[in-house]
């Protein structure tokens, strides 16, 4: 039996996308345009993506939402934006004036800065001029985008600092601490995408996922999926948990965490323009991270299955509209657990960073790296290290089955028998409850048995 | 062109930053100036066609410097500056001679280098940066690579070993708590809820005022021991108050029930 994933034969109706020799000749117009548009881009998208946000909670809470200013309230946000530009600048007597006034502004720009090595499309004609629908790429894009996350958290940490409060400090310590644990997890989940595409540049790991190629049993050729997020699903699950945890949001935004820390790093930062830019920043940094999530799990711009099968689904100005709508879909999912999910506690937050996510990854790193390097070979290896994986995963769980099943009895009896204690001893108290024979309960509950439920 | 310009901005931006990492007063200052220093060595990195190096470099030393600055707020405190006593006799001067040597050492080992031209780095990158730096890595430097990585991770793991304090016991959980303060209120009634707030006849929220009980009197719960002392003086002078201006309600509870 061979056992080989090859690349189809003959390619597509389309070359897979520009690659690296692409970029690097539009002429300083182009750039601006594009270096433009994006910022209109993100602007705007902030706009609509602050309105959406507010409106699909609403929805999924059994309320409107705005719906005063404009149009089903579309011009709330702009009404807000307005309102934050016309208010007083309050600065606070006793802050670092300089790291005060910077901190804004550290965490917005780096945030637009990583959205330029985003793909949103192949090579086009832009006024005549045959140019990728990028604004640049690198050898290292994915990387320059890790690395600006890692320059936002600055803007956190001085903020927090620089606001000489004890909310905004412990605000500013927390983000810090969860954006550079949450940080290496989400590393390491792109790590398994570079192996499988051979390449660190956006661009070229779009083109990868043009085709999955197919898996060759006997005579039947079984076609791969191309999607990342479907070849290396792990990654992409635990990618999807880095995201939530890189910029903050729901379940795990515990660096605003309202009722203990009021705002946060930013509650020093009263409503002014100031404020705006930690918003601006916030939904900037949910769409690098969607945008992300999008070309290295995703397929990027190319077309989903359906519309794929058309034949002018990845050439020429259509891709901008898929790639679109799955970062629209991504900012939905953001809303959806931010509607659904509970806050987590910090040593929660934590424990599961560093003790499941980082562990988890650097094991399904370790099969990737393997079968990567073993496929190669062409060798039956693989199919003898996948049994072993398996085998030795489903005994791991039914290992800790037991075991966490026996710990759950010895648990379940022990309340039972203290239960039953204080029962015993109604002088020593036993567990309080109310009186049922008062008065405001008008004799309603004196004919019932009292029966307690232990806890457990 | 465009890399000499480059090279005079990020020269003149990268030096006063390491001047101002080394005057200035607040430690959380020079954390930040040792960050613009290493910005500007990646930029000049990525503008000599290391693009690897460059992203490394910022992923690298921003967690560094953030490192660094999470220790001064820890360990220095928030607002504090550097002492200026010198507690090691003649070190400047010693530092002085130091310094000018590894300058002298600097320029002159890398005065050859640097003035020479650069000699086969198109051919190098001719697979492509990231593939030509990992198989430099991985074939020629394996062992150095493998060496340092081992010593970072003892280095690593030599720090956990002296931080670590071995638990005596358990943590107790929410729930263990909890349980606890049912037993010990069955044992001695000592109260298992939360303590009491402002309470319904309090003419205050502030936290060094005590709640009021129905009767007028006071709730001893609701006293902060840090602020019981601070209070008592506080009751004093209310109760001067009450009598002066009005009637307090203990006493009409009293009134009523002696009737």
């Amino acid at each position: 039996m061979t056992f080989l994933v090859s690349p189809v034969a003959n390619p597509g109706p389309t070359s897979p996308g520009p690659t690296l020799a692409d970029f690097g000749h539009d002429p300083l117009w182009i750039s601006i345009i594009k270096a433009v548009f994006l910022f209109v881009f993100l602007m705007v998208g902030v706009l609509m993506g602050v309105w959406t946000e507010r409106k699909l909670i609403s929805r999924m809470q059994h309320r409107y939402g705005p719906n005063r200013a404009g149009k089903f309230g579309l011009l709330q946000t702009v009404a807000d934006g307005l309102k934050m530009g016309l208010k007083e600048d309050l600065m606070p007597r006793k802050v670092d004036k300089l790291l005060y006034f910077l901190a804004p502004v550290i965490i917005a720009v780096p945030a637009f800065l990583a959205f330029s090595v985003i793909p949103f499309g192949p090579v086009v004609s832009m006024f005549g001029v045959k140019t990728p629908l990028q604004l640049t790429d690198l050898p290292v894009a994915v990387l320059l985008i890790l690395a600006m996350a890692s320059i936002g958290v600055y803007g956190i940490v001085l903020a927090g600092w620089a606001s000489r409060s004890p909310y905004a400090i412990l605000g500013g310590l927390r983000s810090s601490a969860q954006v550079v644990s949450y940080e290496i997890a989400m590393g390491l989940s792109f790590v398994a995408v570079f192996l499988y595409a051979g390449t660190l540049s956006t661009s070229e790991i779009v083109a990868k996922q043009a085709d999955g190629g197919s898996f060759a049993l006997g005579s039947l050729n079984i076609p791969l999926p191309s999607w990342y997020a479907v070849l290396l699903i792990p990654s992409f699950l635990i990618y999807v948990l880095t995201m939530l945890g890189e910029t903050n949001r729901v379940p795990f935004d515990l660096p605003e965490g309202e009722g203990e820390l009021v705002g946060g790093f930013h509650t020093e930062y009263s409503s002014s323009l100031k404020f705006a830019m930690f918003m601006l920043a916030e939904y900037v940094n949910v769409f690098v991270v969607s945008g992300v999530a999008t070309t290295l799990f995703l397929g990027g711009w190319r077309a989903p299955w359906p519309i794929s099968l058309w034949d002018g689904a990845n050439v020429g100005w259509w891709p901008m509209l898929w790639f679109f709508a799955k970062l629209v879909l991504l900012f939905c999912f953001f809303v959806w657990v931010r509607a659904s999910l509970p806050r987590v506690r910090y040593d929660q937050l934590m424990h599961f960073g560093w003790k499941v996510l980082i562990p988890l990854n650097l094991a399904w790193i370790l099969m990737v790296a393997s079968f990567r390097a073993l496929r190669v070979d062409n060798s039956p290896l693989v199919i003898v290290l996948m049994a072993i994986v398996v085998v030795g995963a489903l005994g791991v769980y039914f290992r800790f089955d037991t075991v966490l099943q026996r710990r759950r009895e010895q648990r379940a009896a022990q309340e039972a028998e203290e239960f039953d204690q204080l029962r015993d001893q109604p002088t020593a108290g036993g567990f309080p409850v109310p009186a049922l024979d008062l008065p405001h309960y008008h004799g309603a509950t004196t004919g019932l048995n009292r029966k307690e439920v232990p806890s457990a | 062109m465009g890399e000499t310009v480059t090279f005079w901005v990020l020269a003149v931006a990268s030096v006063a930053a390491a001047l101002g990492l080394v005057f200035s007063r607040k430690a959380v200052y020079s954390a930040l100036m040792l960050g613009v220093v290493m910005l500007s060595l990646a930029v000049l990195y990525a503008v000599q066609d290391a693009p690897f190096l460059a992203a490394v470099q910022i992923i690298v030393y921003t967690g560094a410097v953030m490192m660094l600055f999470l220790f001064v707020l820890m360990l220095v405190g928030v607002d504090s500056s550097d002492s200026l006593v010198e507690t090691l006799r003649g070190q400047r001067f010693w530092a002085f001679l130091a310094g000018l040597g590894f300058a002298v050492l600097l320029a002159l080992g890398f005065g050859n280098v640097v003035f020479a031209a650069p000699t086969g780095l198109a051919a190098v990158n001719q697979a492509g940066n990231v593939p030509s730096l990992a198989e430099a890595i991985f074939t020629r430097y394996v062992f150095a690579f493998e060496v340092t990585s081992a010593l970072l991770i003892t280095a690593a793991l030599g720090a956990m070993v002296l931080a670590h304090r071995e638990r005596a016991e358990a943590k107790a959980t929410q729930k263990d708590l909890s349980r606890a303060r049912f037993v010990a209120f069955g044992e001695t009634g000592a109260n298992p809820a939360s303590l009491p707030g402002p309470g319904t006849y309090a003419r205050h929220n502030a936290i060094d005022m005590p709640a009021l009980l129905p009767d007028g009197s006071i709730s001893q719960l609701s006293v902060n021991r840090h602020l019981a002392r601070h209070t008592e003086e506080l009751l004093e002078e209310r109760s001067g108050e009450l009598d002066a201006s009005e009637t307090p309600v203990a006493e009409i509870t009293e009134g009523e029930n002696s009737k």
